[in-house]
């Protein structure tokens, strides 16, 4: 409950000062909002030093947390912050001036909608948290109104977002038929007595359907791309990590606490089908993509089903192995974002064209996008290769030989996922052409926000605290309890 | 931690890495090239004199100058090291091609760049060697397969985005299989109730992988290892790769790279998976037995030196597998003189040819000749080369392959004699297309009337065909030196196992 109060606290205080703090002083709000997110971050991780983090409840049992969310929230949080620095530049400008405090508040609203649907034990709460994250995203991609992509998308997302809620809801509400109940403790006791009918199957597939529209699961998938690509780039890149990452874990929390008895005779299969298609698709789509936004928007696709893999498995090691993956894939991505945004908002290009000869004008930065592509890829010893190592791992501690196949499939699509990754190395060091970007200086808090992000995917895997630490609380994990 | 010698081959690269990123200008760049390349072979002599030291003081483990640190405790993974008689030969290898790669690479555009990826590559290969946890074992392997792409993309001639992209993305693909059999190997290298463990020596003690389990799991981790040893039909992405790539880059690739894969596939497809290895070896000796002949005819054909190079690399690094296949000392001590030998000798090819290629600008072999009158040194180092690569008795080839084929000989049934004569015709196929390009480049009349400008080896050249030259006749003189050293390694486990010798 402390990280929700916190986050509450800074949403009030970045709101009274965007209200009542004279115009020229809406020039700091940006840093402003982005210290006070890192404190309430820090809050949240001596909470998890002192050994404060533990399991409680409110009201009456329709919010739980636990060590486990805690992390989560924490994970999310980082990420968040990063974005957060990341956007510095982008809405100090000036023709952001009258909407600035807007993107900030509508941000820490989604975020708190987040931690909602990560700590609902009620499908009530739930549905106001997935709904707090997903409206006002709508407003942020909308964000560039001067550009009609912008527009476009965002009618897109919400379109999408109040569909897949409709879907979603209509799955609750044949479970609630089934169990009485919206409690996801006393729906899971209702259905591990009762037998297994069509509406259930029916259920659970609306269910799964309309989580996976938050995570752009193929087939679900179709809004991503274009959302992606017209939205602001900061907008985007809290899109795929932040609010992927979040919609994964809660995802799991439903799986494991709702519908864990009907693992392996309802879910696994529909999951097992999802993941091959997320991996496959995503990565064949990925190939062909120019723009930077678009090509990411596919691989944060595939990416997706490599996370789902950790739910796949459905046991410690998996769900260990995802908080870890989400962790890595936050820092990669949001590396390899804020590359893009630096040179978007110095030069205005976003192709893969533009960034031929990069390695020339602009060593750093183009070495930074190396570094982020090779850990999405998952080269070692970069932590991309561990955090797909581990999933793997964790998804064949499951057992069995579907799950041998389905690994093998993953593997053969990081090879398609390589060479598109290896595509855009190859414009920054190896095309002859003339450089299209010229060389310029990007803003503190852009370089800042890459070296945290550069040094997140350098030490990340080498140093195996990271990984121990989350191992060790998803052992003590509520959710161990509903693992087959 | 650092007390353990072994450590020392991965730290020296990183500080390589750490120095090079400081230096300023050409010269600084060549002196932490020269010093940590130096510092490299002084180790790995000083690792073959103890190791020595210590055998001969009768100490029979399988692995000396053990070390295990706890890195991902929750999954069992730790930092563990030890070497036998083949990684040392390996180490020893390695250090010598790196080396003589250093002073092949002198001129290098970019050499900062160069450097450091080169050193990171060989971070890798020593990591490789040195690891016997698998893990640890795999994650060096990828670190030095990864900056062979931007080392032939950005350096390599020809048509270098290809082939780089072809060559990573092949030996990437073959790593994919590897990876789900390691893991494999990992659920299954424990009885039920006992933790598990990514320790080979541990895995070869518990000796619990079921037979069902092995047989899906060592084509998994043998055609991983597989595809960067040029196994037929995953071979073709190393002419064009090697082709495409900078001198030195070919010379550590063929030399050493490849090496990783034969290795691999005898340290972890049949050293732990031996009945499985006994009951489908007969599928990859056929796969390998058409890489040596076509490989050999392959080379008959081209006009590329590099590709005609390269072509011979897959019929040799073939021979190596093949070897391997044969699961007896003899072949086994065989296959790894071999792949001594053909680091060494390949390393040279690859380093006279980009000489030759340096100076007149082609590598095509119809348009040069009477290389020997313009520049004897060279020229003279090739001819050695080639005779080491037919199997000239006194050096490298000869040893090797002699010894291969007696132990396959060993096998007295028809389809491994079969096999084994088929892989015998290779040597004559071998001195057809060596000696037509000797014939063609170094003793016919002169091409091209530009060329009788051109100037001999410069020191640095000198200094790398010559240290290779002295090691490819010193295994050829010395050979039960090598094959002591080897030998001992493979008495105890797995041949225990299999019932056989």
């Amino acid at each position: 409950m402390k990280q929700e109060i916190g986050l509450l606290v800074v949403f009030l205080l970045v709101f009274l000062y965007d209200t009542f703090m004279p115009q020229r002083a809406g020039k700091a709000l940006p840093v402003v909002s982005t210290v006070l997110l890192l404190l309430a971050t820090a809050a949240g991780f001596c909470s998890h030093c002192l050994g404060t983090a533990t399991s409680t409840e409110a009201f009456a049992g329709m919010y739980a947390t636990s060590p486990v969310v805690c992390a989560i929230k924490s994970i999310l949080n980082i990420g968040a912050v990063i974005v957060l620095l990341q956007s510095i530049s982008w809405s100090g400008s000036d023709h952001m001036a009258v909407r600035r405090g807007e993107f900030y508040e509508l941000l820490l609203v989604t975020l708190f909608g987040m931690y909602l649907m990560i700590s609902a034990r009620h499908f009530l709460l739930f549905v106001i948290g997935l709904e707090c994250a997903s409206l006002p995203l709508a407003a942020m991609v909308a964000f560039d109104k001067r550009h009609y992509e912008s527009h476009e998308a965002a009618v897109k997302y919400i379109l999408t977002a109040v569909f897949s809620s409709a879907v979603f809801m209509m799955g609750i509400s044949f479970v609630y038929g089934l169990a009485g109940s919206l409690y996801f403790g006393n729906i899971y006791a209702a259905l591990s007595a009762g037998t297994h009918s069509l509406m259930l199957t029916l259920a659970v597939a609306f269910v799964i359907a309309g989580m996976g529209f938050k995570l752009s699961l193929v087939p679900f998938h179709l809004w991503t791309a274009d959302v992606y690509q017209g939205a602001p780039t900061s907008v985007t890149s809290y899109l795929s990590v932040i609010s992927k990452g979040a919609a994964a874990f809660s995802f799991l929390v439903i799986l494991a606490q709702v519908f864990g008895s009907l693992y392996s005779d309802v879910w696994e299969w529909m999951l097992y089908a999802l993941i091959i298609l997320t991996i496959t698709v995503g990565n064949l789509f990925a190939i062909r993509q120019t723009n930077m936004k678009r090509f990411l928007a596919f691989s944060s696709i595939s990416q997706a089903g490599y996370i789902m893999l950790g739910i796949e498995a459905f046991n410690t090691m998996g769900l260990t192995a995802m908080m870890y993956y989400i962790l890595v894939y936050i820092f990669s991505n949001l590396a390899a974002f804020g590359v893009i945004g630096a040179i978007e908002r110095a030069s205005g290009k976003v192709d893969m064209t533009d960034y031929r000869g990069l390695s020339k004008t602009n060593p750093r930065l183009a070495f930074s996008m190396m570094l982020a592509m090779f850990s999405l890829a998952g080269i070692p010893p970069f932590a991309g290769f561990f955090s797909k190592f581990f999933i793997f791992t964790g998804a064949i501690n499951q057992g069995s030989v579907a799950i041998y196949v389905l690994v093998l499939i993953a593997l053969i699509n990081t090879i398609i996922s390589l060479y598109y990754y290896l595509l855009v190395v190859k414009a920054m060091y190896i095309s002859a052409d003339e450089p299209v970007v010229g060389t310029f200086r990007s803003s503190i808090s852009e370089r800042l926000g890459l070296w945290i992000t550069v040094g997140g995917v350098m030490l990340l895997g080498i140093a195996s605290c990271v990984y121990t630490w989350i191992f060790d609380l998803g052992e003590i994990s509520p959710l161990a309890a509903y693992f087959v | 931690m650092f007390s353990n010698i072994l450590i020392w081959f991965v730290v020296i690269p990183l500080l390589m890495l750490a120095g090079l990123a400081l230096c300023r200008d050409i010269k600084q760049i060549r002196a932490v090239a020269v010093a940590g390349s130096i510092a490299l072979v002084g180790l790995s002599v000083k690792l073959l004199v103890d190791y020595l030291a210590i055998r001969a003081a009768g100490n029979t483990d399988p692995m000396l100058f053990t070390g295990s640190w706890t890195w991902f405790a929750p999954l069992h993974i730790n930092l563990a090291i030890g070497v036998d008689g083949i990684s040392v030969a390996m180490i020893l290898l390695s250090a010598i091609i790196v080396f003589a790669g250093s002073f092949a690479s002198w001129t290098i555009p970019q050499p900062k760049a160069f450097f450091l990826w080169l050193i990171l590559l060989s971070t890798g290969v020593f990591g490789f060697f040195i690891s016997i946890d698998l893990f640890t074992m795999f994650m060096f392997y990828e670190v030095a397969l990864i900056p062979m792409y931007l080392l032939i993309g950005v350096w390599g001639s020809g048509r270098k985005e290809y082939s780089a992209m072809k060559l990573t993305l092949m030996l990437m693909g073959g790593s994919a299989f590897l990876m789900l059999g390691l893991i494999g190997i990992y659920y299954h290298s424990a009885p039920a109730g006992q933790s598990l463990t990514w320790n080979i020596l541990e895995i070869v003690r518990n000796n619990s992988i079921s037979h069902g389990w092995q047989c899906f799991l060592f084509p998994m981790t043998f055609v991983g290892f597989g595809v960067l040893g040029a196994m037929f039909p995953f071979h073709t992405w190393s002419p064009d790769g090697h082709a495409s790539a900078p001198t030195a880059v070919s010379m550590l690739h063929a030399g050493v790279l490849m090496k990783l894969g034969g290795y691999g596939c005898f340290r972890v497809a049949i050293y732990l998976m031996p009945h499985a290895a006994n009951e489908l070896a007969w599928i990859f000796l056929v796969l390998t037995g058409i890489s040596v002949v076509y490989g050999a005819f392959s080379a008959c054909v081209q006009t590329d030196l590099k590709y005609i190079n390269a072509y011979s690399s897959v019929s040799h690094c073939g021979l190596v597998l093949f070897a391997i296949l044969m699961l007896n000392t003899t072949a086994m001590t065989g296959a790894i003189m071999q792949m001594l030998s053909h680091g060494l000798m390949t390393a040279l090819f690859f380093a006279l040819i980009g000489m030759i290629y340096g100076r007149t600008h082609t590598r095509d072999i119809r348009a040069m000749g009477g290389l020997m009158k313009i520049m004897p040194y060279l020229s003279v180092c090739y001819v050695i080369a080639g005779m080491a690569s037919l199997g000239l008795p006194g050096l490298s080839g000869f040893v090797a392959e002699m010894t291969i084929f007696v132990g396959s000989f060993q096998h007295a049934d028809v389809f491994h004699r079969t096999f084994t004569i088929v892989a015998c015709c290779s040597i004559v196929i071998t001195a057809v297309y060596i000696l037509r390009v000797v014939g063609k480049l170094l003793f016919g009349p002169v091409q091209d009337k530009h060329h009788l400008e051109l100037t001999d080896a410069t020191w640095w050249e000198r200094l790398s065909t010559v240290t290779l030259i002295l090691c490819v006749a010193a295994i050829g003189c010395f050979p039960n030196f090598f094959s002591n050293l080897i030998r001992f390694t493979f008495s105890p486990d797995i041949f225990a196992v299999l019932g056989m010798n």
